[in-house]
């Protein structure tokens, strides 16, 4: 069964709709995987074969009757534990939710179930998604199948690499700034953050809610586009929502062309402080863009250049606030100092102990951004930014259709290099932070591997609000026109991982 | 709790002047809460109407009540506010433990209804502008029950129970500019506003306005500046003020607590005071600063309130009269004197009176039962009298006496078991069998043994002294237990006589 790991979702719905493999298969022989595996990758917190198989055991008896619910039915799906189920405990990484079962399924995880997907596990992520190495994980970290050594990304790195290591096909990730694509760029994956309010954020545990994005995660651009048009619609628990009737996403990538369409290159996010590596792999899919009718247009964002830092004062500034709700009373872990105590001693108590430093650091910034005297300098500050952001990009996409650029610096650095300098790992968000900001959509795929380290390069496209369709096309197209130069795709040329099967 | 030492409210009024504002609570009747769909309805076992975003819990968010903002903006249009084309939400972030999310979600820079006014007529005449300086949407906190200690306050207890049934209610709070000039009027200026806005929120149909159950609370801001200065003083916000007279009876209590502190050189400390209906006193609670940093901000889980013109304008339309216009109104159809107007007026009891005239009582009847024996009652009881009867009750009571199924003795007596919650006038009057006796042969029967009895009654009678048909009447009501007709029995004696 080992060559069912290494189907795309799109070739095992085709197994399952020509009955040449079940769902109990499938599922088990990534199940298998993990056993394999997941001891050295840690991608998954929450595993349970027992309610995935019977899931899976659901969907084929749907499927023996004639009455499949979706052409996904049946097809494993890791989800990011960060959005709450009622099946698997939801800890979103932190000590302070250890084992927390939520009483409702969140949106996405309702419609996955919906359509017969069969879910796996629970995958690891930075505490609160709060990270981009998913070394605030307080259950330990996740490693990049390509190096062992290295940072899978963040706060997604789990679902990353998830799909990477052949462990699930389809994953779900959340990004508030870059948590779905960065992890893909340093993978070797796809990821997509869709147009904010694209897919519903209810029962996603809150980072800062103006940025956070639930989106697909896996390892071809049609997969992610199937997986967008199972999460992607109104929810009436969600206000932020949107009320649009979306284009079948897969539509796009199947129809993908890149004839004619504007390309714009932002000069902000190339050349300084990118790796030599990283720059070249970009510019290379730019010319094999450009060679296939596209036409590349220079732009230039100049707000981006504060992006960082508006990022880095709205963020915590909501997180502070989303994050009070964790103080014992109702859910999660309590800490009673010996003795007893008051309510505030226990609170207190809990947050010192259930939060890890890198949360803690960021609650007591946006603490201080919102408070009296500083919110108008800090926080106040900050959403002017967000509007020139804004602005910046509505004029950018005047001229051009999408915009490209390299989705992160650097490719993936060594387990622990970073996690004295916080600020160093807050700029390595420098290229995906302004989509959040500006809440419009955009994807990260594979462009190829770096050659000083030979470790994998993502490209990202961003495109206007609701335009998620044009992501599609253009990463469909280029994924299609790489594989064809390479002769086969990035992650089939990731080093076989101990105890895999590869 | 030692009472402060309290000075001649007459003399606090010769060296200050008191200021006054106020911020009234009201809980919107809606079916569910301000952002969820768990039910909204009171009493109902703790923690049972909840949902996720009740509770706060991980992931949760809010959607706005459509009808909790009808309901506010009809509330800011019948304060004659602005309403605001755009409104947004924002969070208060304070941690406590009945506060689910450790924030609330309230209005802050952009509330749905400022700028209103609302007429205020005294119980002596006197009409009063009372400014609105804001109406704003936010949601209600759940309930703490102190358990061990021996005042069910926080200090002493052991532990605390939380129910969060009451998190996420619909409250509108309106907040008053600051009122001078009420000078000696100040607590029944506090007491007429507190009951024109129930009156509102009534006639709109959109709260219960039941003060004894919260759904109506005010907390009241009081300062006092010495004559002839022109400084504000520092002020006390008092709360935990549960019905009309406590409103009253606080204000004027402060007035006189800080009148003695400033005249006695001592300085008034901002805080908040708590109101205790037993001793009739406030005591201190928190201290409270205008730099409590609360760190609001627009709450990014909701997008901005943007009522259309259309509904604002079919809001508005259907707009019930104005409580100063009614009460004018009222006093002109029930053709009451200013007398017995002033009666209803110092009772606050108007729209109980009128709802008991619409319930089919006459007006006379209407006012006499509130005024008198209900308001005695609550009084007794230290409770509003709203709490006591509902005005359907009433009309029923007066409609037994009026078609002579009671006397009015019976009627109190009646009254009395309605309250005790025994059911209604007629299941009281039938399970106590407390009907007048209307049978005239059965009064004769009675009158015929009580002259049997003092055989010389009959012939005083007939030499003019009337009036000794009263100890006939004694003995034949004590012998009907109390259910006869003494004008029907009086009648019956006088008829034997004149018969003789």
């Amino acid at each position: 069964m080992s060559e069912l790991i290494h189907r795309t979702a799109a070739e095992l719905a085709t197994a399952l709709a020509e009955g040449r493999a079940s769902s109990v298969e499938i599922t088990k022989a990534h199940l298998d995987r993990i056993e394999a595996v997941d001891g050295d990758v840690h991608a998954f917190l929450h595993v349970n074969a027992e309610v995935s198989l019977a899931a899976a055991a659901a969907s084929d008896k749907r499927r023996a009757a004639g009455d499949p619910l979706h052409a996904l039915d049946g097809v494993p799906v890791a989800i990011k534990d960060v959005l709450v189920t009622t099946d698997m405990p939801s800890t979103a990484g932190s000590r302070i939710l250890e084992g927390w079962m939520s009483p409702y399924d969140a949106t996405p995880v309702t419609k996955l179930r919906e359509a017969g997907l069969v879910p796996l596990g629970k995958t690891n992520m930075d505490e609160f998604a709060m990270g981009s190495s998913t070394e605030h994980s307080a259950y330990g970290p996740t490693r990049n199948p390509w190096d062992l050594d290295r940072i899978p990304g963040g706060s997604g790195g789990g679902s990353a690499a998830a799909v990477a290591a052949f462990e699930a096909p389809l994953a779900l990730g959340s990004d508030t700034g870059g948590s779905i694509r960065q992890p893909a760029h340093v993978t070797g994956t796809v990821g997509i953050k869709p147009t904010y309010g694209g897919v519903s954020r209810y029962g996603a545990i809150a980072l800062a809610s103006s940025l956070d994005q639930i989106g697909p995660v896996t390892r071809n651009v049609l997969d992610a586009a199937l997986l967008h048009d199972v999460i992607a619609g109104h929810d009436r628990h969600d206000s932020t929502s949107l009320k649009h009737e979306w284009p079948s996403m897969a539509e796009a990538v199947r129809k993908a062309d890149v004839k004619g369409l504007r390309i714009g290159v932002v000069s902000q996010l190339d050349g300084e402080g990118f790796q030599p590596g990283v720059l070249a792999r970009f510019h290379e899919a730019i010319a094999l863009l450009e060679a296939n009718g596209a036409e590349i247009v220079e732009l230039s964002l100049p707000s981006l250049e504060h992006a960082v830092a508006a990022y880095y004062l709205i963020l915590p500034a909501e997180a502070s606030s989303n994050l009070a709700k964790f103080d014992s009373v109702r859910f999660g872990l309590r800490v009673a100092p010996a003795g007893g105590g008051t309510v505030e001693q226990v609170m207190s108590a809990t947050r010192e102990a259930g939060f890890g430093a890198e949360v803690k650091r960021r609650i007591i910034l946006g603490t201080y951004a919102l408070s009296a005297g500083y919110y108008d300098a800090y926080y106040g500050s900050a959403q002017k930014v967000r509007t020139l952001v804004q602005r910046d990009f509505a004029a950018g996409f005047d001229q051009v259709d999408v915009i490209a650029s390299p989705t992160a610096p650097t490719t993936a650095w060594k387990l622990g290099e970073q996690l004295d300098d916080p600020l160093e790992m807050w700029r390595g968000d420098l290229a995906t932070i302004p989509a959040n900001l500006a809440g419009i959509p955009g994807i990260s795929l594979p462009a190829g591997l770096a050659d000083e380290d030979g470790l994998p390069v993502g490209i990202q496209f961003l495109a206007p609000a609701r335009e998620d369709a044009r992501l599609y096309n253009v990463g469909g197209a280029l994924e299609q026109l790489l594989v064809d130069k390479w002769g086969h795709t990035l992650l089939s040329k990731a080093p076989a991982l101990k105890g895999g099967q590869r | 709790m030692s009472k402060a030492k309290l000075m001649d409210y007459d003399k606090a009024l010769e060296l200050f002047e008191p200021v006054l504002g106020f911020e009234v609570h009201v809980e919107l009747s809606t079916q569910t809460k301000m952002f969820s769909s768990a039910p909204n309805n009171f009493g109902a076992e703790p923690n049972t109407n909840i949902t996720p975003v009740c509770l706060g819990l991980p992931g949760s968010l809010p959607v706005v009540n459509e009808q909790a903002v009808r309901y506010s903006i009809s509330l800011g249009l019948a304060l004659d506010c602005d309403i605001a084309p755009s409104s947004s939400f924002a969070r208060k972030n304070y941690f406590y433990p009945d506060l689910a999310k450790n924030y609330q979600i309230s209005q802050f820079d952009e509330p749905i209804a400022v700028n209103g006014t609302v007429e205020v007529e005294l119980p002596n005449g006197r009409v009063f502008h009372v400014d609105i300086e804001r109406a704003h949407m936010e949601e209600d906190a759940g309930k703490l029950t102190h358990v061990g200690g021996s005042t069910g306050r926080i200090q002493g207890a052991e532990y605390s129970l939380v129910d969060y049934n009451r998190a996420g209610v619909p409250l509108v709070e309106i907040v008053t500019r600051m009122i001078e000039g009420a000078e000696h009027d100040a607590p029944e200026l506090a007491k007429a506003y507190v009951a024109t806005i129930r009156d509102i929120v009534l006639a709109l149909g959109i709260s219960d306005a039941k003060m004894e159950r919260g759904n109506l609370r005010c907390d009241a801001n009081v300062s006092l500046r010495p004559r002839g200065s022109n400084k504000l003083g520092t002020r006390t916000e008092t709360k935990n003020v549960n019905s009309l007279r406590s409103i009253e009876r606080a204000v004027r209590y402060e007035i006189q607590r800080q009148a003695q502190i400033l005249a006695d050189g001592g300085t008034i400390v901002q805080e908040t005071r708590h109101w205790h209906e037993d001793t009739g006193a406030t005591s201190a609670g928190r201290p409270k600063s205008d730099a409590d940093d609360y760190r609001y901000f627009p709450e990014p889980d909701l997008l901005p309130v943007v009522p259309s013109p259309e509904l604002i304008a079919e809001l508005k339309a259907a707009l019930p009269e104005k409580p100063v216009e009614r009460r004018r109104r009222l006093k002109a159809e029930w053709g009451f004197t200013d007398l017995e107007f002033q009666d209803i007026d110092n009772s606050g009891l108007l729209t109980e009176v009128a709802a008991t005239v619409a319930a089919g009582a006459s007006p006379q009847a209407a006012r006499k039962w509130w005024t008198g024996e209900v308001a005695r009652l609550a009084n007794a009881a230290e409770v509003d009298a709203t709490s006591l009867v509902t005005p359907e009750q009433v009309a029923e009571l007066a409609g037994l006496v009026d078609e002579g199924t009671l006397t009015d003795r019976l009627a109190r007596q009646v009254l009395e078991s309605v309250i005790a919650g025994e059911g209604s006038p007629k299941e009281v009057v039938d399970k106590q069998g407390l009907a007048v006796v209307s049978d005239d042969g059965a009064l004769i029967e009675a009158i015929d043994k009580a002259l049997s009895a003092q055989p010389d009654v009959l012939e005083k009678i007939r030499e003019g002294k009337v009036q000794a048909a009263g100890a006939v009447i004694g003995a034949v009501m004590q012998a009907m237990q109390g259910k006869a007709d003494a004008a029907r029995v009086r009648e019956l004696i006088l008829e034997r006589a004149s018969a003789q």
